[in-house]
C-alpha cells in the first residue's frame, strides 16, 4: 500500500517526458497539449499526414503520460478481480485485458488495461489518475500498489508497417506475439517490454522501458527511416489519435462520458451497460465493487446508451444534438465526432436517452456548419452500429502480414 | 408445515441475547455463539447504573428484582462531597438541578421515536421510515412544545461545557455532570455534541430499574433459554460464510462450519465486516467507510484489591458502595482529555468507581488505545497517576493496595473481540449516530450482504446497557428477512 515517491518538479506546468528531446525536433508546429501533466504534441506536423501514417504506414506516439500502476503481492490477482467488472482470474502471465471499474453504485470510474507481466505482477494502465481509488480499494488485501507513471517510458508504434519497422529495428519474436500478448525483448542490449496493444484499431505495439533508455530506443526505431530510408515513420499527436480511436470505436472516459468521480449531479455518470460495455460485466464472478448495483440495473430497462453513429452526408456533427426525426424530439447529443478519411463517412459517438430500454428507431443530427463563414443548418440521418466503425484483419492476424 | 428458519447470533453480549430471544419467540431456531466463557459481554464491566429498556423487560417477560438505586457521589477535594440521586442533588443548586433534570429528561424522551425504531433512511423512504420521522417530528414539536423545542435544537449540538456553564456555578457539580457526558468516549467537555451523549445517557436512565450486571445476565440467559435459544460459550466465530452473495453460515476457529438462514452479528462493525466477512464481499467505498468510524477506546479499567476498606474523609462508610466520581471541575476533565489527543494518558485522570467488599473497580480516563509509548511501557505510570489522584481523596489507599490489575482499551479489545476496545463499539457522536451508525449503508441493521445483520452496540442507538440495538434489530429482521 505504499505509493512510490516519484520526484515531480512542481515548478513546471508541463513536465518533459523522457522522449522530450526528440518530440521537440518532430513537433514542428509547437502545438502542445497537456496530458496528465506532460507536454505532449496535439499536432506534430499536420493532422492529415499523421492520420495517414497511422492508417497506412507507421506512427509513433509518446505514451509515457498514461497513468501506470504496478500491483504486486499475494492478493494482487484477487484484488484486481474485486476491482474490475470482468473476470480477470484467467488472465495468464504475458497477457493483457481491457477492463472498466465502477464505484459502489455501479457507475464507471475509468477504463484501462491490465498487464499480467509475470506471475502475480501486474501493471494497470488508466486514462486518469487512479491511485486514491486503487489504495482505497485495497483495504483487506495484501497488495502493494505503486504509481510508476514517471518510472516507465512508453512508446506506441502503430500502423500497418509497425511490425516491419520494429523487426527492421532489430526487435525479434514479434511474429509470434498475439494480440493482447506481452513479450520481453533485448534491443541492442536494452531490455524492452513489448505488448501487442494500442488505441488505433490497427496492427500496433506498445514498448515499455526504463526512462534512461528512452532516447536510445527512439533513435533505433527512427533510424529505420532516417538512416536506412526503409519506411515512413511519423510522430503523431492527440488530434490524429482522436480520429482513429473513434474509427476503432474506443471510448474516452471523461470525454465521451462523465466519470463517476467527476460527475457532480446524480445520473450524470454512466454504468458499463449504458456505455455499451455490457460485455465487460460479469454478473456470475465473485463479488466486485458495484456488482450488486449492476445486478439490479441489469434487471431494469437501460436508461441511456452511448451509441456509435454513422451519418449520411459529409458534414461532421460537432457537438450536435440528436433527435428522433428531423426537427423531432431531442433524445441526446454527440459526445465525439470525426470525419473518417478511410471510410469517407462522418462518425459520431452519441449519448442518448433510451425509451423503455430501446434506442429510438430513427436518429437525426442537427448539424451547424459554415460555408464561407456563413452558418448553415443540415439534418443528417444516422445509422447505429454495434461494431467498431473500422477494423482490419491484420489487427488480429499472427504473424501480421509484412505489408 | 414449513421448516423453522434458523439464525446464528455471533456474540452473546446483552444485545445478542435479547435479539436471540425476540427471534426465538417468533419461532426461529436460534443459536448464540459466544467466544468468551461467559455470556453478557461488556455487561460484566459496567457499574450497573443503567439498565435495560422497560419495553424489553415487558416483551421478554423478564422480572428483575431491583436493588436500592445506586447514587452517584462526586468527591470534593475539600471533603465536601455532592450526592446525586434521581432529580436531587445536595447543596444550594438543588432547585436549579431539579429544573435542569426535568427539562433534559423531556428532551431525552423526545428522542424516543428515534431510539425505539430502526433509524429512517434518507433515500428510498419506506412507510416505516416516514412513520419514524413523523413520530420524531411530533415528539419534538408537540411533545416538547414550541419553546422547549427551540431550546432543544439550540443545545443538542452543543458541548456540555457551555451548557453547564450557563446553568450552574459549583465546579464540582459541573465536573461530575460533564464526566457523565464524556466517559467511555474520546471526547472532552468542550467537544461538540457532548450534549447529545448526555441526552442519550439520560434516555436510558429515565425511570428504569437498577439491577446488578450478574443478575441482568442471568435473567437474559433465562429469557433466551425459555424462548428456545441454544447458547454456546467458548465458540469463537472465525468467519462468515457467503454463498451467491448471501450469508449462509459461520466457521468457528476450530474449523467447524455451522449453517443458518440468517446470521446476526453482535460483534462490532469493523470486526464483523473487515475480519469475519472480509472486504472481498464488499464494495470498495463501503469497505473504506466501515474502516473509518472512530472506535479507539479511551478508558482503562483498574481493579484494586485492598487490604482494608478505604476511608474517604467526609464520606460515611455506608456510602462507599455508591458510585464515586472524581471529576473536581470541568477544566480538569478537559485537561485530562488534552493528553489523550496526543497519544498520552492523563497525568491527572478523572474516574468513577464502585467498591465491592475490598475490590475497587475504577474506570479511569483518559487512556488512549494507541498510547505513544505503548501500554507495556506506560501501564505502571498510568496506574501510579490514578493512585496519586485517589490518594488525595482516600489517604492511605495506596499503601493498602494488594494487587492492581489494569485493563487498557487494547486489553478490552482482546478480551471482548472488539476492534479498538471502545466501550460502545464506536464513538457516540452525531456523525456516528442514528442513520449514520455505524455508517450509512448498514444503519438499518441490514448489511450489503443478504441474510447478514448487525444487532450490537455498533448499530443504532448504540452503546450502554439498553438492549435496544438487539431489540430493534430483531424487529427489523422479522419484518424483512
Ligand atoms: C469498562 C466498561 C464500563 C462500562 N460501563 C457502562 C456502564 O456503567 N453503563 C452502561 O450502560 N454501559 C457501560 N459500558 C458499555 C456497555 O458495556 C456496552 O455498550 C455494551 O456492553 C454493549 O453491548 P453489546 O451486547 O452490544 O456488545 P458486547 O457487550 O461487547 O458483546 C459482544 C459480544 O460478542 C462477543 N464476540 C465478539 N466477537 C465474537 C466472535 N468472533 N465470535 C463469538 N463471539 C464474539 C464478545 O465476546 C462479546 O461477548 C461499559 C463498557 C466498558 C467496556
Amino acid at each position: 500500500m505504499t505509493p512510490a515517491a516519484s520526484p515531480i518538479d512542481f515548478t513546471r506546468t508541463h513536465a518533459p517526458s523522457p522522449f522530450h528531446a526528440r518530440l521537440l525536433d518532430h513537433t514542428i508546429t509547437q502545438n502542445w497539449a497537456t496530458w496528465n501533466g506532460y507536454q505532449t504534441p496535439r499536432v506534430a506536423d499536420t493532422v492529415a499526414s499523421e492520420y495517414f501514417a497511422i492508417r497506412s504506414a507507421c506512427s509513433v506516439m509518446d505514451l509515457t503520460p498514461m497513468e501506470k500502476y504496478r500491483i504486486t503481492g499475494p492478493d494482487a490477482g484477487d484484488y484486481l478481480n474485486r476491482l474490475v467488472t470482468r473476470d480477470v482470474t484467467k488472465l495468464k502471465p504475458g497477457r493483457v485485458a481491457y477492463a472498466v471499474w465502477c464505484n459502489d453504485m455501479g457507475r464507471v470510474i475509468d477504463d484501462g488495461t491490465i498487464f499480467h507481466l509475470s506471475e502475480g505482477v501486474y501493471r494497470l494502465c488508466a486514462q486518469h489518475h487512479q491511485l486514491d481509488w486503487l489504495l482505497l480499494s485495497s483495504i483487506g488485501f495484501d497488495v502493494t500498489i505503486t504509481k510508476e507513471t514517471h518510472d516507465v517510458a512508453a512508446l506506441a508504434v502503430q500502423g500497418p508497417t509497425s511490425f516491419s519497422v520494429l523487426s527492421a529495428a532489430g526487435i525479434q519474436g514479434l511474429d509470434t506475439l498475439k494480440p493482447f500478448g506481452i513479450t520481453s525483448v533485448d534491443v541492442a542490449g536494452i531490455p524492452v517490454t513489448v505488448s501487442r496493444t494500442g488505441f488505433t484499431g490497427d496492427l500496433g505495439y506498445e514498448l515499455w522501458m526504463d526512462p534512461e533508455h528512452a532516447l536510445d530506443i527512439w533513435d533505433i526505431i527512427f533510424n529505420v527511416k532516417f538512416e536506412r530510408g526503409l519506411y515512413d515513420i511519423r510522430v503523431i499527436g492527440l488530434d490524429a489519435l482522436e480520429m482513429v480511436r473513434i474509427e476503432a470505436g474506443f471510448i474516452m472516459p471523461g470525454f465521451d462520458f462523465n466519470t463517476a468521480d467527476t460527475a457532480v449531479r446524480a445520473d450524470f455518470d454512466r454504468s458499463p451497460y449504458e456505455l455499451g460495455l455490457g460485455w465487460l460485466v460479469d454478473l456470475k464472478k465473485p463479488h466486485y465493487t458495484g456488482k450488486r448495483a449492476l445486478v439490479a440495473e441489469h434487471a431494469r430497462p437501460a436508461k441511456s446508451r452511448l451509441i456509435k453513429l454513422i451519418l449520411d452526408g459529409n458534414k461532421v456533427p460537432s457537438g450536435s444534438f440528436l433527435f428522433d426525426r428531423e426537427g423531432g424530439e431531442n433524445v441526446g447529443a454527440v459526445m465525439a465526432q470525426t470525419w473518417s478519411p478511410i471510410l469517407k463517412r462522418a462518425l459520431a459517438l452519441g449519448d442518448i436517452t433510451l425509451r423503455k430500454g430501446q434506442v429510438p428507431s430513427e436518429l437525426w443530427a442537427e448539424i451547424y456548419y459554415q460555408k464561407e463563414l456563413k452558418w448553415k443548418l443540415h439534418w443528417a440521418k444516422g445509422t447505429v452500429t454495434d461494431k467498431p466503425f473500422w477494423s482490419h484483419p491484420r489487427r488480429s492476424a499472427t504473424p501480421p502480414h509484412s505489408t | 408445515m414449513t421448516k423453522a428458519r434458523s439464525a446464528i447470533i455471533i456474540g452473546g453480549g446483552h444485545n445478542g441475547l435479547i435479539c436471540a430471544a425476540y427471534l426465538a419467540r417468533k419461532g426461529l431456531k436460534v443459536e448464540v455463539l459466544e467466544a468468551r466463557n461467559t455470556l453478557g459481554g461488556g455487561l460484566a464491566l459496567t457499574s450497573s447504573h443503567m439498565s435495560l429498556h422497560a419495553s424489553i423487560l415487558k416483551d421478554l417477560k423478564i422480572k428483575l428484582t431491583s436493588q436500592a438505586p445506586v447514587k452517584t457521589i462526586a468527591l470534593g477535594p475539600d471533603g465536601e462531597h455532592l450526592c446525586f440521586s434521581g432529580n436531587t442533588v445536595d447543596g444550594p443548586e438543588a432547585a436549579r438541578y431539579a429544573a435542569f433534570r426535568e427539562e433534559y429528561l423531556a428532551y431525552a424522551k423526545a428522542l424516543g421515536p428515534l431510539m425505539l425504531n430502526t433509524p429512517p433512511r434518507l433515500k428510498d423512504f419506506d412507510r416505516a421510515d416516514a412513520m419514524t420521522f413523523g413520530k420524531l417530528g411530533w415528539a419534538l414539536r408537540f411533545g416538547l412544545g414550541e419553546e422547549a423545542m427551540r431550546e432543544f435544537l439550540r443545545v443538542a449540538g452543543m458541548n456540555v461545557y457551555d451548557v453547564l456553564e450557563e446553568r450552574f456555578s459549583a465546579p464540582l457539580l459541573k465536573g461530575a455532570l460533564a464526566y457523565d457526558a464524556i466517559i467511555g468516549c474520546h471526547v472532552g467537555p468542550r467537544t461538540p455534541n457532548t450534549v447529545l451523549n448526555f441526552l442519550m445517557r439520560l434516555f436510558h436512565d429515565s425511570g428504569q430499574q437498577r439491577v446488578s450486571a450478574a443478575a441482568t445476565t442471568s435473567a437474559l440467559e433465562e429469557a433466551a433459554g425459555k424462548a428456545g435459544v441454544t447458547m454456546k460459550c467458548g465458540a469463537k466465530v472465525a468467519s462468515i460464510l457467503v454463498q451467491s452473495d448471501k450469508a449462509v453460515g459461520v466457521t468457528l476457529d476450530t474449523g467447524e462450519a455451522l449453517r443458518a438462514d440468517i446470521i446476526v452479528s453482535n460483534a462490532d462493525a469493523k470486526t464483523t465486516f473487515l475480519d469475519l466477512l472480509g472486504t472481498r464481499h464488499l464494495d470498495a467505498l463501503f469497505a473504506h467507510r466501515i474502516s473509518k468510524p472512530r472506535t479507539d477506546g479511551d478508558v482503562a479499567r483498574l481493579r484494586l484489591s485492598l487490604k482494608a476498606r478505604p476511608t474517604v474523609p467526609g464520606l460515611p462508610d455506608s456510602d462507599l458502595s455508591q458510585r464515586l466520581v472524581i471529576a473536581p471541575d470541568m477544566r480538569t476533565v478537559e485537561r485530562a482529555f488534552n493528553a489523550s489527543k496526543y497519544g498520552e494518558y492523563s497525568k491527572e485522570p478523572v474516574m468513577d468507581m464502585m467498591l465491592d467488599g475490598r475490590t475497587l473497580s475504577i474506570n479511569a480516563a483518559y487512556a488512549p488505545l494507541k498510547l505513544k509509548e505503548g501500554w507495556e511501557a506506560g501501564a505502571e505510570g498510568f496506574k501510579a497517576a490514578v493512585l496519586t489522584v485517589l490518594e488525595r481523596y482516600a489517604p492511605g489507599l495506596s499503601a493498602s493496595v494488594e494487587t492492581a490489575e489494569l485493563m487498557t482499551p487494547a486489553d478490552m479489545a482482546e478480551a471482548f473481540g472488539n476492534a479498538g476496545g471502545h466501550w460502545h463499539h464506536g464513538e457516540m457522536a452525531i456523525d456516528q449516530a442514528f442513520m449514520m451508525r455505524p455508517v450509512h449503508g448498514t444503519a438499518q441493521y441490514e448489511t450489503p450482504v443478504a441474510g447478514l445483520y448487525l444487532c450490537g452496540a455498533a448499530a443504532h442507538p448504540g452503546g450502554d446497557i439498553t438492549g435496544l440495538p438487539g431489540r430493534n434489530a430483531a424487529k427489523r429482521i422479522l419484518r424483512t428477512a
